[in-house]
């Protein structure tokens, strides 16, 4: 079984540090990256269905070439290889230009399941996933809280979180599936997984070898533009109450009172 | 054809999703606003009784019938139809829910129409001839506001970002059968729906949400934090932590790697307020903790703080909320 987990680089938010660059783009430089961690339970899934039926894994991504940093990260996790694809005309890409570029880089490769994180902390638009499928054809399953693969019937079974439950959704191998955490913790790299990954091969592509036309996507054609950004009016002052709890329940019910909540 | 257009999701039973009664009411104020018309559209099976709603927040409503969508997940199946009507379109903005089957739908379409997607507007403005949505980034620290460089897009809308306000009168409903030719994309299957007791409302939509974390201690301790929930008409939510542990279920996950809310009041217990949880919750209009540390980082950003035992501050706040309700 060959599954490909679409893996992006993006900056640490518990190091508090993102920032806009001058351009109006985010300052990737700025803090320290990161897998993303709705990602890390893609890649922890396929870690688990390679385990139990043999196969391989490759992480994708679209990242400055600097990612090859991150990605030795979900190496370490135990994925089999790497391809990044990189160009400077991707700079400021959208999610349209981000879509078209992860769905040329799957047409070179053969697999059986696409998966991806719920969203990026980053952007968090949670879009991409869809829009891949559809460029690629392939079959899309989404918010699986259980991925059951059968090679011999080349179908996928998953259970999509639902509001009120859950479907049980199938379809045809290969299918593109988004994963959540319902599927279960990722592992840490292990001292000899961190080893292994820095022999691990990670293969760079640019646009052209992709065979992608230069200028149909990356920011130089981008749909979407920043107008402005400022920082939020910041909160009052907190209100700490020390009192017994009846006095405490007192205050914070006069609170909601005054605010009107109740 | 209209120039604003809000997708109508429909629930299980049928009605209209409550996030798309809150994207018709931003996207009528916009339109009102900019002299632009708008309009709604629901594909469903049977999408009747919800488009009729919809109908109620929008001069015009188109009800597309799709029977594929009783048998197949929703998203991909409308986003064909809806990228067949607005095809031809040279000037038109699709406004949609930013939930699970709004963000797949939104992505689906993006790529079928090469349209951009603004995600995750928390407020929207109309200024020279096409929308701009706001956006909060990097967890709540800062606000962007940005556009769309050609005539077309899609904004993905947050749940509570405007209160769902009927318009003044109803407006027409047009039947509409899908005779768009066969679906495209390859079909997945619904084996079987299931209804799990006691599934909670969504977070995302409620106006008051109590929330646990670690400092609730198990399972049992989520009682006191239903109770406090039923008490003030909301619903319960809950760190990752306390969702790793198994004592409440994943979709009730606030934070980085679950949902993103802005109710009216967060009442937050047990919770230290890291970084992965405040990015989910800190653009609520009030927040209220309930911690034992004074320098659990959650003291700095809520607006009103007890420090104290949980469990002896909880059941006294329950008493004096039920004693006030009377």
């Amino acid at each position: 079984m060959h599954i490909v987990v679409l893996v992006k680089p993006v900056p640490d938010t518990a190091s508090g540090g993102e920032r806009l660059g001058p351009d109006g783009r985010l300052d990737r430089a700025a803090v320290p990256a990161v897998v993303n961690a709705n990602d890390e339970y893609a890649l922890e899934a396929a870690l688990k269905l390679v385990e139990a039926n043999g196969g391989e894994i490759t992480i994708v991504s679209m990242a400055p070439a600097a990612g090859t940093d991150t990605m030795r990260k979900a190496l370490a996790m135990g994925a089999t290889r790497g391809l990044l694809v990189t160009d400077d005309a991707l700079a400021g890409a959208d999610h349209v230009s981000t879509i078209r570029v992860l769905a040329a880089a799957l047409k070179g490769l053969e697999f059986d399941l696409v998966f991806a994180g719920a969203d990026t902390s980053d952007g968090q638009g949670g879009v991409v996933a869809a829009g891949v499928a559809v460029l690629a054809g392939l079959p899309y399953l989404s918010y699986a809280a259980k991925i059951e693969p059968n090679e011999a019937s080349k179908t996928v079974r998953v259970r999509r979180i639902s509001p009120t439950g859950y479907d049980v959704l199938e379809a045809p191998m290969p299918a593109l599936v988004v994963c959540t955490q319902a599927l279960g913790e990722p592992r840490y790299p292990s001292l000899k997984g961190i080893m292994a990954a820095r022999s691990k091969e990670i293969v760079t592509r640019s646009l052209a070898d992709l065979g992608v036309e230069a200028g149909s996507v990356g920011g130089a054609v981008s749909t979407t533009a920043l107008v402005g950004s400022e920082a939020p009016p910041p909160r009052a002052a907190t209100r700490v109450v020390r009192d017994t709890p009846e006095v405490a329940a007192k205050e914070v019910v006069d609170f909601l009172a005054e605010r009107r909540i109740i | 054809m209209a120039g604003l257009w809000v997708l109508g999701e429909v629930t299980p039973d049928g009605t209209l999703a409550h996030i798309s009664g809150e994207v018709a009411t931003l996207a009528r104020t916009l339109a009102e606003a900019a002299g632009q018309e708008v309009a709604g559209v629901v594909v469903a099976a049977d999408p009747a009784a919800a488009a009729a709603e919809l109908a109620t927040f929008l001069p015009r409503v188109l009800a597309v019938s799709e029977p594929a969508a009783a048998d197949r997940p929703w998203s991909m199946v409308a986003a064909e139809r809806i990228a067949a009507l607005l095809e031809p379109a040279t000037a038109e903005f699709m406004f949609v829910g930013a939930g699970p089957d709004g963000r797949d739908l939104a992505g689906a379409l993006a790529a079928m129409l090469g349209w951009g997607v603004l995600a995750n507007a928390t407020g929207a403005a109309w200024d020279d001839g096409s929308p701009v949505a706001e956006m909060s980034v990097f967890g709540g620290k800062l606000t962007t506001t940005s556009r769309f460089t050609g005539q077309t897009g899609i904004v993905t809308v947050r749940p509570n970002v405007v209160s769902a306000a009927p318009a003044g009168k109803p407006g027409s409903v047009e039947a509409v059968e899908a005779a768009a030719g066969d679906l495209s994309q390859p079909a997945v299957t619904v084996v079987e729906r299931v209804v799990e007791a006691g599934a909670a409302a969504p977070i995302e939509e409620a106006r008051v949400i109590v929330a646990g974390g670690r400092g609730v201690g198990g399972p049992d301790g989520f009682k006191l934090v239903e109770d406090l929930a039923e008490a003030l008409g909301g619903a319960v939510g809950a760190t990752r932590a306390a969702v790793d542990a198994g004592w409440i279920p994943y979709g009730q996950q606030i934070g980085q790697t679950g949902k993103i809310v802005k109710p009216q009041l967060y009442l937050a217990l047990g919770i230290s307020g890291a970084i992965q949880h405040k990015v989910g919750m800190q653009t609520a209009e009030t927040i209220v903790a309930v911690n034992r540390d004074p320098d659990a980082p959650i003291a700095d950003f809520a607006d009103l703080v007890v420090i104290g035992d949980l469990f002896a501050v909880g059941p006294a706040l329950l008493a004096e909320l039920r004693a006030r309700s009377g």
